[in-house]
């Protein structure tokens, strides 16, 4: 038993001898000293220098979107940088096209900062941040979809283009064993800067539509992250085409409040696709919409309404209306969200009624 | 001769024979992961040939130290594998960083492959065996450099056999991996032709 504790400890002992060197070597040899990192020629960051710029950035509460967590694996985190990085690494030339090598961009899990360093990055990473807040909200739309409302309480308020989306984080519960993050469209009007509003769909066994239908209550607190993404109305004066189906609807509530807050003149028509009459929604504020916007029309299309009922709106799927409404797409902006199946078939039509491929802009949920 | 001299003209021997009859990759197959994923181009295959080179002779002569000197005073030598795994893990862990401090140029040509050889067994083993094989300090370190230098040139051979593999018409079945073994093969079949050189 003694000789057996010694042995232990022995090789346990010289096990911790090696590892305080390699502390101890990390703490004096990894100190490069403060470095200075300059974002976008605007913005200094004094730190301490020896850590990849990713995680000197999230430091920083920059988030730059990263899927393999800084392994180097996906090539995700990519980032300009100007001065100050060195020579590319043989671990990023494989994320990396030539054109990008020119330009001087880099993975920035890869990078490491020794010396002060000149970055460029979107400017709506400083946007990105991490909100704690309390659902005050659930408003049931239709069978299966609800809204919920969160209001903000630190940060108090957040800055979003419409048509952007939110991370919201489902935490452990009975079900599920592990965190996980879940993107949602914004459904809220951007000049409510304290409140969100998401619009979501139970999916069956969804680890995180579950545990909002089920568990989540008013008055429960919620973290959120974000806003995300580059969905949004261009700025131009084109006439627009929405098609969305299901809770694709969230980020036109927002896009249409953005119109309305703006007396924007442009000519909208939405169309709004479900299998039945139960599928549709938020008939009151779509109309409200209508006497607000000028040029604007909300179009619900059902595929097969119940029998019996009075349905006097279009039958069919949203592509064939929208194929009957246009002989000619070609001057105009196509807008899609839902389904991945829903967004090809759309933009196939659009594609076929002479839209071209850059004018059509999608949010797809996959 | 005396003592020194003929330890240290064994010790050229020990090399040798590491570098050509005893090659470690092509007589016992070690490092074999390596070998046929990073043989692709000639310059990254002498990056790592020099990583293990390097981390091989200063490996084996740590271990060598930590065997003489930590594990036969307090009879645990039957505990070699783990420590020489702790030692080696924490040699090139601590090379990367003082490399990637103190010579960027250098930490990009060397610094990058070594933690793909932490775990290569081609380190462990040459451990092992300078172990079984009773050699002494001197002779430690010519087996350790002779065997790096070994791998290394197995693995550059391969590389520029490789880089002409690409224009020759390869069946289907046999690119990539399957052909890099058979070509292994040949290639161990002729260092064995070495043996007895040193009779």
């Amino acid at each position: 038993m003694i000789d057996f504790l010694i042995t232990v400890s022995i090789i346990s002992s010289i096990g911790a001898v090696l590892a305080l060197i390699l502390v101890l070597c990390e703490r004096y040899v990894v100190n490069y000293g403060p470095c200075r990192v300059t974002i976008n020629d605007d913005r200094e960051l004094d730190i301490q220098g020896g850590s990849p710029l990713l995680t000197v950035l999230r430091d920083e509460k920059i988030f730059i979107p990263s899927a393999c967590g800084g392994r180097g694996t996906c090539g995700v985190c990519k980032c300009t940088v100007k001065t100050g990085g060195g020579a590319v690494l043989p671990t990023e030339t494989p994320f990396l096209t030539k054109e990008e090598i020119a330009d001087s961009v880099r993975l920035s899990c890869q990078v490491k900062v020794r010396n002060d360093i000149d970055i460029q990055i979107p400017e709506e990473l400083f946007n990105i941040q991490e909100f704690k807040s309390t659902c005050t909200e659930i408003e049931e739309l239709t069978y299966d979809m609800r809204r919920f409302r969160f209001e903000l309480v630190d940060p108090p308020a957040i800055k979003f283009v419409a048509g952007q989306f939110m991370q919201l984080l489902c935490p452990k519960y009975k079900g599920s064993g592990e965190e996980v993050y879940r993107a949602y469209s914004i459904a809220s009007d951007p000049t409510q800067r304290n409140l969100i509003d998401l619009i979501i769909r139970l999916v069956p066994n969804g680890i995180c539509t579950t545990w909002c239908f089920d568990i989540l209550k008013e008055g429960d607190p919620v973290m959120l992250n974000g806003p995300y993404g580059d969905f949004r109305m261009s700025e131009t004066d084109a006439p627009m085409v929405f098609v969305a189906g299901g809770s694709g609807m969230a980020p036109f509530v927002s896009i249409l409040s953005e119109m309305r807050n703006t007396a924007s003149k442009r000519s909208v028509k939405y169309f709004f696709g479900g299998n039945t009459l139960k599928d549709l929604c938020m008939a009151n504020e779509m109309k409200a919409f209508e006497e607000q916007l000028e040029n604007f029309e909300f179009i619900p299309v059902v595929a097969s309404p119940e029998e019996g009922s009075e349905w006097a709106g279009q039958v069919g799927l949203v592509t064939e209306a929208v194929q009957q409404t246009y002989s000619d797409l070609s001057k105009h902006e196509g807008y899609l969200c839902g389904s991945p199946g829903m967004i090809d078939a759309a933009a196939a039509v659009f594609i076929g009624l002479g839209m071209p491929e850059d004018k059509i802009y999608y949010d797809k949920f996959s | 001769m005396n003592g020194l001299g003929s330890e240290v003209w064994l010790a050229m021997v020990t090399c040798f024979a590491a570098i050509f009859t005893q090659n470690i990759l092509l007589t016992t197959f070690l490092g074999m992961c390596p070998f046929t994923s990073v043989s692709r181009e000639v310059k990254t295959a002498a990056g790592l040939g020099a990583a293990v080179v390097f981390v091989l002779t200063f490996t084996t002569t740590l271990n060598w130290l930590a065997y003489k000197y930590v594990l036969i005073p307090l009879e645990l030598e039957f505990f070699r594998f783990i420590l020489f795994i702790i030692i080696i893990a924490a040699f090139v862990q601590f090379v990367e960083m003082v490399i990637d401090r103190y010579s960027p140029k250098l930490y990009q040509n060397l610094g990058i492959f070594l933690p793909l050889i932490t775990v290569n067994c081609a380190i462990l083993g040459a451990s092992l065996f300078m172990v079984i094989r009773e050699y002494s300090f001197i002779q430690t370190i010519g087996y350790g450099f002779g065997a790096g230098l070994g791998w290394m040139l197995a693995i550059l051979a391969m590389a520029g056999i490789r880089t002409r593999l690409n224009e020759s018409r390869v069946p289907e079945g046999l690119r990539g991996p399957g052909i890099t073994l058979i070509i292994a093969g040949l290639m161990a079949l002729a260092f064995i032709g070495f043996t007895g050189v040193l009779g």
